[in-house]
């Protein structure tokens, strides 16, 4: 059976009919990730140039490999939730409570593993930290489970519904786990497992690092190799024509609230490791970030449409952008300028993308 | 009733009814499909067309009613539901999702995974496999000239994306094929591919129900042609006795057909 397709002259001609400009839509159309790789090269070649050329600020420590493991490791835990936040958005929701799931965890994990009768949570006296872990990762699962059952249930929009679980998960952590900071030096070895690190070349890796990096890998494969995967797009794109098609929309979008809260509970235990310690203050600002890299990684806040590369691209741009700046010697102000600039270029890019026609 | 026949229906519907809210989509409809027939459905718009035929292909849940394959009381919860009976359906609004790929549409709902460890414990999934065989079902059926299999159904234009959804239901189907208004967005030389494929399907044995406001195209496929009026049927007829304007003025109100008049036994 011949597979490949026989060029006609109608063919040739919509070819080459395409402009330029037609034609780079069509291409960042089927690639959705190119655009950021695009803005992320931009950053370092500029960088490079103002530091090396220019001998701006201290950028010229810009690539010393102790600036490149910090890098790497500032990317953990932004990078990690923004796997959830991109299940979540693929399917035109938004998930706004994972800020709230993950601090809520990680004091569980850490209140669990450490106290004994100072603490309203006595009943495993400190006794295993492996078991804190697993009931942590099981609590935030349970979370997302009871974002997917409000949003399905109810028919309630995933930004309300997240919205007030942003607040019950905040209101809880303060309430059972109090406002105290549990330092690293009380925990077991076991709770900072992932900021284990090793050298390769000089640059430091930490176990939560190469753990997140298996999620994406596992991830990527789930999004694009499987039925699910498949449904998830789908149900994103179109939720009518997904339940026409005999795809279960409401058991499909459960099941990524609940995946999402999974993987919310493991960027707990890693946020752990990368902080030394476990705080209800810990990246406040997360929810909006890991927002902002999924949409700066080109997958669209209108579902069905992006990739997991794209994101962890995005997570990449904040994060260099963040070390560029401020090894420039720049207020923390500019860098919220420029991520606020190219959230607003990255949302008007898809606008743009999704008009391609054949 | 003029019994000539004794087949049974393949597809049958009893006192079906489903209301809006308070707007009546079907009203104590009556249906019958009998095996190997093109059955054509006609009627004004908000006749109730699409209710029905969303009714027996799992898409809506009836009020109240009765519903039969091969016989068999069944009660769908689901398109899928239907589509494990052997029943597929091009619903009016094309049901594919754009941003998939014309293969992934077409499996959209039955993917099929791959054999041994990697489909069982991966679940990967067989895109060769079903990349090969829509290229495959996409060419016999000729409705189609793709470019590829693995273009974007976005970038397919109106009548491209309503000839994916008749593949689909065409190559799945094996008993009944539903087809709403199949042939609205496609120009004259698609419109005769369909409705040459319509006869393909009912020689190949299957039973089809073609849902269309175009009367010389009813007039030329159909076996036997159900007319509904108001949420019910008004009357089934055949091409053979009846003109189209007997047709048009059932579907208005400005004729009625005695129950001994109509055509309501196969004629196939
Ligand atoms: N989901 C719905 N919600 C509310 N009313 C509906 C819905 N679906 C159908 N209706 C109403 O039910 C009636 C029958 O609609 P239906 O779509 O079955 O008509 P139709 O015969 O298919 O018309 P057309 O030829 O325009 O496709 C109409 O009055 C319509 O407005
Ligand atoms: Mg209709």
């Amino acid at each position: 059976m011949s597979q490949s397709a026989p060029t006609t002259a109608a063919e040739e001609f919509a070819e080459h009919g395409k402009s330029p400009v037609q034609k780079v839509q069509a291409t960042l159309h089927k690639y959705p990730w190119v655009s950021p790789f695009v803005v992320l090269a931009l950053l370092i070649i500029i960088f490079s140039v103002l530091g090396f050329v220019f001998d701006v600020g201290a950028l010229e420590n810009f690539f010393k490999p102790g600036t490149i493991s910090l890098m790497l490791q500032q990317t953990v835990i932004i990078g990690t939730l923004a796997i959830a936040q991109t299940i979540v958005i693929l399917t035109a929701g938004i998930d706004l409570s994972i800020g709230a799931i993950m601090v809520f965890a990680q004091m569980m994990m850490a209140n669990l593993a450490v106290y004994t009768t100072a603490s309203n949570v006595t009943f495993m006296a400190g006794q295993n930290p492996v078991l804190a872990v697993i009931l942590g990762i099981v609590v935030a699962t349970l979370a997302g489970a009871l974002n997917g059952f409000l949003v399905v249930r109810f028919n309630l929009p995933p930004f309300i519904v997240t919205l007030g679980t942003l607040s019950i998960f905040t209101a809880l952590t303060l309430i059972i786990f109090k406002a105290r900071t549990i330092q690293g030096k009380e925990m077991p070895e076991f709770m900072l497992l992932m900021n284990k690190d090793f050298q390769i070349a000089g640059i430091g890796f930490t176990v939560g690092l190469l753990v997140m990096i298996a999620l994406y890998i596992i991830f990527a494969y789930i999004l694009r190799g499987t039925a699910w995967g498949t449904h998830v797009y789908a149900v994103g794109d179109d939720p009518v024509a997904s339940e026409l098609s005999g795809i279960n929309v409401k058991r499909v979008l459960f099941s990524v609230y609940v995946v999402a809260g999974f993987v919310i509970g493991i960027a707990a235990w890693i946020t752990i490791g990368r902080t030394g310690s476990a705080s209800p203050n810990v990246a406040p600002e997360i929810n909006l970030e890991t927002i902002t890299a999924v949409v700066i990684g080109g997958t669209s806040l209108f579902g069905g449409r992006g990739r997991l590369l794209g994101t962890l691209i995005g997570t990449l741009i904040i994060v260099v952008l963040d070390f560029g700046l401020s090894l420039a010697g720049l207020d923390q102000a500019y860098r919220v300028l420029a991520i606020g600039i190219l959230v607003i270029v990255a949302v008007a890019v898809d606008q743009w993308i999704r008009k391609v026609k054949a | 009733m003029t019994a000539t026949s004794t087949a049974d229906p393949i597809v049958q519907a009893k006192d079906l009814n489903k209301s809006f809210g308070p707007v009546v989509g079907l009203n104590n409809c009556q249906f019958e499909l009998f095996p190997g027939e093109v059955l054509a459905v006609v009627g004004d718009n908000g006749a109730g067309k699409s209710t029905l035929i969303k009714c027996l292909s799992g898409a809506l849940i009836p009020d109240s009613g009765e519903m039969y394959i091969n016989g068999e009381q069944v009660s769908f919860k689901s398109t899928h539901d239907a589509r494990s009976k052997g029943v597929e359906t091009v619903y009016q609004t094309l049901a594919v999702a754009p941003v998939l790929d014309i293969s992934e549409n077409l499996y959209l709902g039955r993917e099929v995974r791959k054999k041994g460890i990697l489909g069982k414990v991966f679940r990967s999934l067989d895109k060769k496999h079903m990349r090969e065989t829509s290229t495959k079902s996409l060419g016999e059926l000729g409705v189609l000239t793709v470019q590829n299999i693995t273009q974007s159904v976005e970038t397919l234009s109106g009548g491209q994306r309503q000839a994916v959804a008749v593949a689909r239901a065409a190559t799945f189907g094996s008993q009944v094929v539903i087809l709403d208004e199949p042939t609205a967005a496609l120009g004259v030389n698609e419109s005769a591919r369909v409705l040459k494929l319509i006869k393909e399907l009912r020689d190949k044995g299957m039973s089809v129900i073609l849902i269309s406001h175009n009367m010389p195209q009813v007039f030329d496929v159909a076996d036997r042609i159900h007319v509904q009026r108001l949420g019910r049927r008004a009357a089934v007829v055949t091409p053979e006795t009846r003109t189209m304007n007997d047709v048009v003025a059932i579907m208005t109100g400005a004729l009625t057909i005695p129950e001994e008049d109509q055509q309501l036994t196969p004629v196939r």
